[in-house]
């Protein structure tokens, strides 16, 4: 079942100033069109791996990076790759939602401005498709025009995900998405991207096992910034390999 | 978009911000290349007055430009005069001013107040001489049955006043700086408000009510206008406490008063340049200790949080 | 033998009382002040009073010039002061980096806080009246005022870009934003209110200063209009400064009368930068 690796990590180390390595030597590939998993206790380095995949953490004080990350076989961990065009390819949606002080509509076509795209036609388009994809159509395509924070928790949530979708990234990172959201809303998310997968490759971080367990082709476990584990999602939550994982999966610790 | 029409847009777009960040990186930098840029100048215009004039006569206590007297001591001392007197005055005020705005008084007071003492930060200093100069002088004179109103007392009255808005902003800050678990703790031991602010919010800010001194020292040395209009200008050196309700003239006073009847290269125009350099002096060693004050406490705080 | 002690709630209705006097006398001359002024300066305003120019020694006629004058200085000002200042608060708020050379910044900004108005004169005398030949002129004084107004500029423009929450930054980054793009689209239109209320309290402090202009441009009797950035001009604070202390027989009407239209002219500024930064207050959601 193993499929295309859109994403593969090598040797990948990563450390802060004060300090604190984040991340040790993780070796681990993303297969593309499925719904990849990290999950493990906090602490465990995944926010931080799954930051480092659209190269968010060059804004933090990392002070050491070791290992590569190849997006397609292509070194994006390098620092001459561009880091923008990146963004546009892998693209994230984080735990607390965060609208643009904007309205819908611009909330969405924010990141083609970014990219200087100006037709209007265009960005209509991009706005009509990503709110589907995600959803949110049906409640706000009556009101585009309103600001954005009117909106729901989970509405706003899955705002923030057709505002990736605009940019029609390769790949979509989830950090703990759906952490603040009420149930109804978990499903909503959790459904769109079992929808969504056939045509991007997503990477999330769970707020919970049992969401892990619910969503995961693929499914890695971390602990205290190691990889322990990485297998087929339903034999990881069935039959684990090792004890840690079977631990933390069984509620010893966590 | 195609590739290539996003390297293009990318190259152009690229170029134009390389020269907005550069031209605000210089932006941020020319704050210094200003204060320099000022020292330069009073120096270079200031310093041939240490040339053409003996040093002994400039700390003479004389000043009487036109037949050459540039004694300093006079103007420095009504400079002292005038600005402690200021501060002294202004600490207290300013600081139950404060206190009152924060701990004693109902929200609708203190939405009005606040606009006030912001309002009173923007009467121009002209505007607070003249009504100095033609109200307030001629009452003090009345009241105290001295020869004139103009003293310098009612230069340390207004300079105070205008010094308020400075203190109790900056004493406001210090207030609500310290913590409310101080003050519930207070409150939990059976002490009555009072007993909370007195001993216990007072003097866990009091680098910051230093700081608010400073600052208004700071500003009463450099005002103009106001001390020009009700000091008296009387360059005389005060000897006693009665001194105090006769007329004082202040280092800005003088400069103010005196540049413009001055010719240019003269000793008495580079004088007054060694006057303003005195001042640029004065302040900066006064800002620099509150700075140095704050960076201090910002680094206690970190240190009891971390 | 008991010693005679105040019982605590007695001893916090006498601080309190103290206090209250204390900021009673803090607050109420500024209500006398404005007061009396309208009271005496009311009877001159007249519009012959604000359009038109002064003449018999300044002791009749209006004001128009020092108004026009003031205008002129408030706009120069403002055209040499918002740029660098603005800039300079995002360089320390977007892009500034905590080392040597920042703080060497923030003691700089600092220290142009605290120089005095008559010091900042002597210095646009010795530099642009001088040095750079401007003679007395409207460009000196802007230039002078300018550089004094900066650093208030500074310090509430980055206040208003800091207050700007870090997550739209990190979103618009996430998005495929480079750093002047976010700040561009994103931090800049949100700070934009405390940004101009910040220009405008400055602008209201420059309209009020005489010290920087004394030297650099004002003018006492010029009954005609600047024509170019090159002239000197009457200006109202000066004009207050003159009128009232070096004027024999002077009416005292045309003085207060003086004295309200500059107050006027201040106080607006501070009631438009409060409505605005009320206005976008309750707007805003963060």
């Amino acid at each position: 079942m193993a499929g295309d690796v859109k994403i593969r990590i090598e040797d990948f180390g990563l450390r802060y100033s004060d300090g604190t390595e984040s991340l040790h030597d993780i070796t681990l590939d993303v297969y593309a069109n499925q719904i990849n998993v990290f999950f493990g206790p906090s602490g465990g380095g995944k926010s931080t791996l799954l930051r480092a995949m659209n190269r968010l953490n060059d804004l933090t004080d990392v002070v050491q990076q070791t290992g590569r990350i190849l997006l397609d076989g292509e070194d994006v961990s390098r620092p001459t790759y561009d880091v923008v065009r990146l963004r546009r390819r892998v693209g994230i949606v984080f735990a607390r939602p965060v609208v643009l002080p904007m309205s819908i509509y611009r909330n969405i076509t924010y990141g083609l401005e970014l990219a200087g795209v100006r037709d209007r036609e265009t960005l209509d388009a991009a706005v009509t498709r990503s709110l589907q994809q995600s959803a949110l159509w049906d409640e706000v395509h009556d009101r585009l025009g309103e600001p954005a924070h009117a909106l729901s928790g989970g509405q706003q949530q899955r705002l923030c995900l057709a505002r990736v979708l605009a940019l029609q990234p390769e790949v979509i990172l989830l950090d703990e998405p759906t952490s603040g959201l009420d149930p109804i809303s978990t499903a909503k998310i959790e459904a769109t991207m079992q929808e969504l997968k056939s045509d991007y490759t997503f990477v999330i971080v769970p707020h919970s096992v049992q969401q892990a367990a619910r969503v995961a082709d693929w499914a890695a476990f971390f602990l205290q910034g190691e990889l322990i584990e990485h297998g087929v999602g339903r034999d990881m939550f069935l039959k684990p390999k090792n004890t840690k994982t079977e631990d933390y999966i069984t509620g010893r610790f966590g | 978009m195609t590739n290539e029409h996003e390297e293009q847009q990318k190259r152009s777009l690229s170029w134009l911000e390389f020269l907005i960040e550069r031209a605000i990186q210089v932006s941020g930098v020319s704050a210094i290349a200003l204060v320099v840029l000022i020292f330069l100048f009073l120096i270079k215009e200031g310093a041939p007055a240490f040339f053409k004039v003996p040093l002994s006569s400039l700390f003479a206590a004389r000043w009487y430009p036109i037949e050459s007297y540039f004694g300093l001591l006079p103007l420095v001392m009504g400079s002292m005069i005038v600005t402690i007197g200021a501060a002294v005055v202004s600490l207290p005020l300013g600081l139950a001013t404060a206190i009152f705005i924060a701990e004693i008084a109902p929200d609708w007071v203190r939405d009005i107040l606040k606009p006030f003492v912001e309002v009173l930060a923007g009467i121009p200093s002209v505007v607070i001489g003249f009504i100095g100069m033609l109200v307030f002088a001629p009452l003090i004179r009345v009241a105290l049955d001295i020869p004139t109103g103009l003293t310098a007392f009612t230069g340390v009255l207004l300079l105070a006043w205008m010094a308020l808005p400075t203190v109790v902003s900056v004493a406001e800050d210090v207030l609500d700086a310290v913590p409310k678990t101080y003050r519930d703790a207070g409150l939990a031991l059976g002490m009555t408000r009072w007993q909370v602010i007195w001993r216990i919010v007072l003097p866990a800010g009091r680098s910051g009510v230093l700081m608010a001194l400073m600052l208004g020292v700071g500003r009463a040395i450099g005002e103009t206008m106001t001390v020009m209009m009700v000091t008296g200008n009387a360059a005389r050196i005060p000897t006693g406490l009665r001194d105090f309700f006769m007329p004082v003239r202040t280092m800005t006073a003088t400069i103010a008063a005196e540049m413009g009847e001055v010719a240019q290269g003269s000793p008495h125009y580079h004088v007054l340049f060694a006057v303003g350099l005195t001042l640029f002096v004065i302040t900066f060693i006064v800002n620099m200790a509150a700075a140095s004050v704050v960076f201090r406490q910002v680094k206690r705080a970190e240190r009891m949080l971390a | 033998m008991s010693k005679f002690r105040l019982s605590r709630q007695t001893s916090q209705r006498i601080a309190f009382a103290l206090i209250s006097l204390a900021a009673l006398v803090v607050v109420a001359p500024i209500f006398f002040i404005v007061g009396y002024i309208v009271y005496e300066g009311a009877s001159a305003i007249s519009w012959e009073f604000l359009t038109a120019y002064p003449y018999n020694g300044m002791k009749s006629g209006g004001l128009l010039p020092a108004i026009v004058g003031t205008l002129w200085l408030t706009a120069g000002t403002a055209i040499v002061a918002v740029p660098i200042g603005i800039g300079a608060a995002i360089y320390l708020s977007e892009y500034a980096k905590d080392n040597t050379l920042t703080r060497a910044i923030r003691v700089a900004i600092i220290n142009l806080a605290g120089i005095p108005s008559v010091v900042y004169g002597l210095f646009g005398l010795g530099l642009f009246v001088i040095f750079l030949n401007f003679g007395t002129s409207i460009l000196a004084g802007s230039l002078t005022l300018g550089i004094m107004t900066l650093p208030v500029i500074i310090s509430t423009a980055e206040e208003a870009l800091r207050a700007v929450p870090q997550s739209f930054r990190l979103v618009s980054v996430s998005l495929g934003g480079t750093h002047w793009q976010t700040i561009r689209r994103v931090v800049l239109p949100q700070a934009l209110p405390g940004i101009i209320t910040g220009v405008i309290l400055g602008l209201e402090r420059a309209a009020g200063e005489t010290a920087p202009i004394l030297f650099t441009v004002a003018a006492f009797f010029l009954p005609r209009l600047p024509k170019s950035v090159f002239d000197q001009t009457m200006a109202l604070p000066y004009h207050l400064y003159v009128i009232s202390t070096q004027v024999p027989g002077m009416p005292v009407q045309i003085q207060y009368g003086t004295a309200l239209v500059l107050l006027i002219f201040v106080l607006s500024m501070n009631v438009i930068a409060t409505l605005i930064r009320n206005h976008y207050r309750k707007q805003r959601f963060w």
